[in-house]
């Protein structure tokens, strides 16, 4: 079922997120459908389709289960913000949905330090590598416009591992445009 | 932990099934949620409020939190699931209803847009083996899964039968106990009509072909020409063949209890609630047939339909009393306006409680609750510098002291010279008049000439309120029903663009204008008469506020003919939308064209025409009128009213379809099994009706939803045709005398014909009130069977005793069907000739024609027509 074609951005975040994870190399991924979901081969049974399933299957690989949330609660709202960017930023295809993904998460953030409150989560990693390119294309007055994403950003790109050969966005701590809310 | 659900569509039907599933104690709230905690994502998603304080808004991630409290852990392939429901399956399911719900396209176009994930889960559970997509429990993978299929396919029959795994997961998980509940809850009552609404106001979705769709003046399908007419004959599947057995097999207990509101009836949180009105009759005269059709009696029937629905209902309306026409009638009949309002308004509420018209409230405008709030509603438009103030010339008496209103004046018309022309409108050239340019102008009582002069007037503001109207219209057209004349009407008067109107007069009658200057005048009746819903509301009950300033909550209806369209679309919307205090707005707006009498027009002046109290006389049933009205009603065009028609509906319509099916079936009952319902052991021949009667039932509901009124009425006489047919075939009558096996097949055709009279009991209930309570009483159905649901099933099982039954209706013959033509078709004026001659009957709002055709604007400009 799953096309041995050129591997899609959703593999190439699957493979950071090995390694993030410290996971040893040489798992296959295929990608399926139009969409280009990627695919992991496991030993048994058909493997595992879509990002979110197998970035959870990782995390649990390397038990690390506490980045998907300990309690009902923050299981929940991991798994929300999975959803969120694997069918809101992905999904997003003009300016203006970007617009309002960033405009979402920028009142989100308002009041946390992690998409999911206080604690660090696979919900962040995803979501960091899924801005990436967003965040890059920022003009200076965009990012102070959304304050609140770029201070979340800017945190998750230097935690420890995350990051790796992806280009660091600068971000910078004094503000130019005074009227900007 | 508290849930919001905003919207009743596929996300609070999933979140609510998993609610139950999990058992998870849920504080529930319909409606939005609060502005400062608005959640990111699409608008109208459900939210759930944790203990934390954090806040859930994607429905599966709620869905999950309910099973992961109660212990179930997650899985990968549960994950897995619902990622692909995220990412696969919505968007083609959304795809799937937003062509159903908003472009009308059919079940099979639907199912053919979800072919892929459906064959994903065919294949998946065919390859597992296991009844539930994650094992041989249902997980929240399935809840999620069924809770985007359900409102697309609605039935099992609409998988496909080449996927019987699907099938069979579908078909358990539809009838599981949360499920069902969820989808009692959210669905089945439709709250479809408001998933419609709101999927219209979503952008259409990817790939759909639906850009084009909402657009107006597209030429997109309108929602009054749904593909609901591929007709009664079509094949039936075997899925609804086995859908229908199955439904029968379910037995009264399956159905709804009753809803039975409190009196007086109130809003209830959760529930639909259905406001409904009827134009408010004008009190000077008596109502003719074609008044009953276009107003009482179309929302009657449709205000029957909703309390069956279980809709919390409340159906109100009134006469309307105040204004110039009162006063000539008074001074015509020697009495006080008072004294003419309270005999019309007994005779009025007579002939509607004749007519079965179930009001919960049938009220009057001239009370003291009109004066609060038709001045508060002035007061609040005064202050909001919706009101203009203008010079005026007028016609005034010195003689009588009076400014001349309308029909107070006559003379000249200006256009054809016509000598008998009104203030208003010429008989003859059909013009309307400003009476100030009437030829030799003559005051109608005392003859004498009457003067020009000048004199102040109020004016609303309509073109300071055009925009917000505008705005507001275009929300009720994409979510309401507005039959295509209101909105035709509607949008040629803003076109036209609107001019400021006068809503004051120099007359005693009236609501007094509570403002210096202005105390010897008083309201407009225009302006006062639907502020009359209001107030006659408020006479019901004293929280009349939680229906009318409760837009949230409450649906609403206005039943009218179309010449009122105006004053309920564009001029009282304006003075609501003005005074800006959360007034509900009209959702639906329903308007009739015409009914004519025999080849020419009902006339109240010329005595035309039945009228409500001469049909109380003719010794035809109310109910038989009730019928001939509802199926000549003028939905979509004029039609007109035959005596020798009646005769041919009622005989064989009446007597030889509808009657002759229930007389027969409930005789067999009696003469064959001693009174008691047979035991019945259904063949392949009985489970197709079972499934043509649903496919009948299904169609009734449709067209009802949309107030296609009239055309409901013909998949009732479809299903005693049916019926008909059926007993034709199968003989009873000689399959009684016959051996072991004849006799139990006379008792299947037996059992399954009363049943189907039961059905039509209820379903004949809206338009036939008195003829349904009759049928109860003969078959002695359960008062809890008359709830309506999509199914139709056995209500009366084996054992049940019917009681004694006799014919329904009676055969109307030619000879006194001419002898009532010749009584009515010359006309009442001939018969009582030395009355004098009413007026023609003004019916504000009805009197201005220039409103009925929309053609002539500039009547209504401030130095236009006055009273």
């Amino acid at each position: 079922m799953a096309a041995a074609a050129r591997p899609g951005p959703g593999v190439e975040e699957l493979v950071l997120l090995e390694k993030l994870l410290g996971l040893p190399k040489g798992s296959k991924y295929g990608v399926q459908g139009e969409r280009k979901v990627p695919v992991l081969q496991t030993n048994n049974g058909p493997g595992l389709t879509g990002i979110m399933t197998i970035a959870g299957y990782l995390v649990k690989q390397a038990k690390k289960e506490q980045l998907l949330g300990s309690t009902a609660e923050e299981k929940a709202i991991v798994q929300q913000w999975l959803e969120y960017r694997v069918t809101q930023v992905d999904g997003s295809s003009s300016k203006e949905d970007t617009r309002i993904i960033l405009k979402d998460l920028n009142i989100h953030l308002e009041d946390k330090v992690y998409l999911a409150g206080n604690i660090f989560t696979l919900a962040d990693i995803l979501m960091y590598y899924g801005l990436h390119h967003v965040m890059v294309d920022l003009t200076v007055q965009e990012k102070e416009k959304y304050l609140n994403v770029s201070r979340w950003f800017n945190h998750i790109q230097h935690y420890p591992g995350v990051r790796q050969h992806l280009s660091n966005v600068v971000f910078i701590k004094n503000r130019l445009y005074t009227n900007a809310h | 932990m508290r849930l919001r659900l905003p919207v009743r569509g596929p996300a609070a039907l999933k979140v609510l099934a998993a609610a139950a599933a999990a058992a998870a104690p849920v504080e529930l709230q319909w409606g939005s949620p609060a502005r400062e905690r608005a959640p990111p994502g699409p608008g109208a998603a459900p939210t759930l409020e944790l203990e934390s304080g954090a806040l859930l808004f994607s429905p599966n991630a709620i869905c999950q939190f309910f099973f992961l409290r109660r212990g179930d852990a997650s899985t990968d392939l549960g994950t897995q699931w619902l990622e692909w429901e995220a990412t696969e399956l919505q968007p083609a399911a959304t795809t799937a209803l937003y062509g159903r719900l908003v472009l009308g396209r059919t079940m099979a176009e639907a199912v053919g847009v979800l072919r892929e994930p459906l064959t994903h889960m065919e294949q998946s559970l065919a390859r597992t083996g296991t009844a539930f997509l994650t094992g041989e429990a249902p997980s929240v993978a399935d809840v999620v899964v069924w809770g985007t299929l359900f409102p697309v396919l609605q039935e099992e029959s609409s998988v496909p039968a080449e996927l019987p795994a699907l099938r069979t997961w579908f078909r358990t998980m539809t009838l599981s106990d949360p499920c069902r509940a969820a989808a009692d809850t959210v669905l089945v009552p439709t709250a479809l009509s408001e998933l419609t609404s709101h999927l219209r106001q979503q952008p259409g979705p990817r790939g759909a072909g639906a850009g084009a769709g909402a657009g107006s003046g597209s030429p997109a399908p309108s929602p009054a020409s749904p593909p609901e007419d591929e007709g009664s004959e079509r094949v039936l599947t075997e899925a609804e063949i086995a859908a229908a057995t199955d439904a029968w097999a379910r037995g009264a207990a399956a159905l709804p209890k009753p809803w039975r509101p409190q009196t007086p009836v109130l809003p209830v949180e959760g529930m639909r609630n259905i406001l409904i009105t009827s134009a408010l009759p004008y009190v000077n005269n008596v109502p003719h047939l074609g008044n009953i059709i276009g107003c009482v009696l179309s929302a009657d029937t449709f205000a029957r339909y909703c309390r069956l629905r279980n809709w919390n209902t409340l159906y109100v309306c009134g006469t309307d009393e105040y204004g110039t026409a009162t006063e000539t009638r008074a001074v015509q009949e020697g009495l006080t306006p008072r004294e003419v309002c309270d005999k019309y308004h007994r005779i009025h509420g007579d002939i509607y409680a004749w007519f079965g018209i179930s009001f919960d409230y049938f009220g009057r405008t001239t009370t003291p609750k009109q004066t609060i709030i038709a001045q508060d509603i002035f007061r609040r438009l005064l202050a909001r510098g919706f009101l203009l103030q203008d010079t005026v010339e007028q016609l005034r008496c010195q003689l009588c002291c009076r400014f001349l209103a309308d029909r107070f004046v006559e003379g000249t018309c200006p256009m054809c010279g016509y000598g008998e022309a009104r203030g208003d409108q010429c008989d003859k050239c059909g013009k309307l008049i400003n009476a100030v340019e009437l030829k030799s102008p003559q005051c109608k009582l005392c003859k004498g000439v009457p003067t020009v002069n000048p004199t102040e007037h109020l004016f609303l503001d309509l073109p300071k309120l055009q925009q917000p109207l505008e705005q507001w219209l275009e929300l009720s057209w994409a979510s309401g029903h507005w039959t295509p004349n209101a909105r035709h009407i509607t949008r040629s008067w803003l076109r036209e663009g609107l001019r400021p109107r006068c809503i004051t007069r120099d007359l005693q009658w009236g609501t007094p204008v509570p403002l210096d200057g202005f105390r010897d005048k008083v309201f407009y009746v225009w302006f006062d008469a639907p502020i009359g819903y209001l107030s006659i509301t408020a006479n019901y009950t004293d929280q009349w506020e939680r229906w009318w300033k409760n837009p949230e909550q409450v649906e609403l209806y206005n039943f009218m003919a179309k010449d009122n369209v105006p004053f309920h679309s564009v001029i009282f919307p304006c003075s609501l939308l003005g005074a800006d205090d959360n007034y509900t707005l009209v959702n639906h707006l329903i308007a009739t064209e015409y009914l004519n009498y025999e080849d020419g027009k009902f006339s109240k002046s010329r005595g035309v025409g039945v009228f409500g109290d001469m049909a109380m006389d003719t010794g035809i049933p109310a109910d038989v009128w009730r019928f001939y009205l509802l199926y000549l009603r003028p939905e979509g065009q004029d039609s007109s009213f035959c005596w020798s028609d009646l005769m041919l509906k009622n005989n064989a319509e009446l007597l030889n379809n509808l009657g002759n099916f229930i007389n027969r079936a409930g005789m067999f009952v009696c003469k064959f099994f001693g009174g008691t319902v047979p035991s019945m052991v259904l063949a392949p021949e009985d489970k197709r009706l079972l499934a043509r009667v649903t496919l009948e039932l299904h169609q009734y509901h449709q067209l009802l939803e949309r107030v296609r009124i009239r055309d409901a009425l013909r998949c009732i006489l479809s299903i005693s045709r049916h019926g008909n047919q059926y007993i034709q075939v199968n003989e009873p009558w000689k399959r009684i005398k016959g051996g072991e096996e004849d006799r139990q097949r006379a008792g299947t055709v037996t059992g399954v014909a009363v049943n189907m009279a039961s059905l039509l009991a209820v379903m004949l209930q809206p338009y036939m009130p008195s003829i349904s309570s009759a049928i109860q009483g003969q078959l002695r159905i359960p008062p809890d069977c008359f709830v309506l649901t999509h199914t139709f099933t056995c209500t009366l099982p084996h054992g049940h005793r019917v009681g004694t039954v006799s014919p329904l209706f009676q055969k109307l013959e030619p000879e006194r069907i001419e002898a009532l033509r010749k009584r009515f078709g010359g006309g009442q004026a001939k018969q009582t000739p030395p009355a004098p001659q009413p007026p023609p009957a003004p019916q504000p709002p009805q009197q201005e024609l220039a409103i009925a055709t929309g053609n002539s604007p500039e009547v209504l400009a401030p130095h236009g027509k006055q009273q």
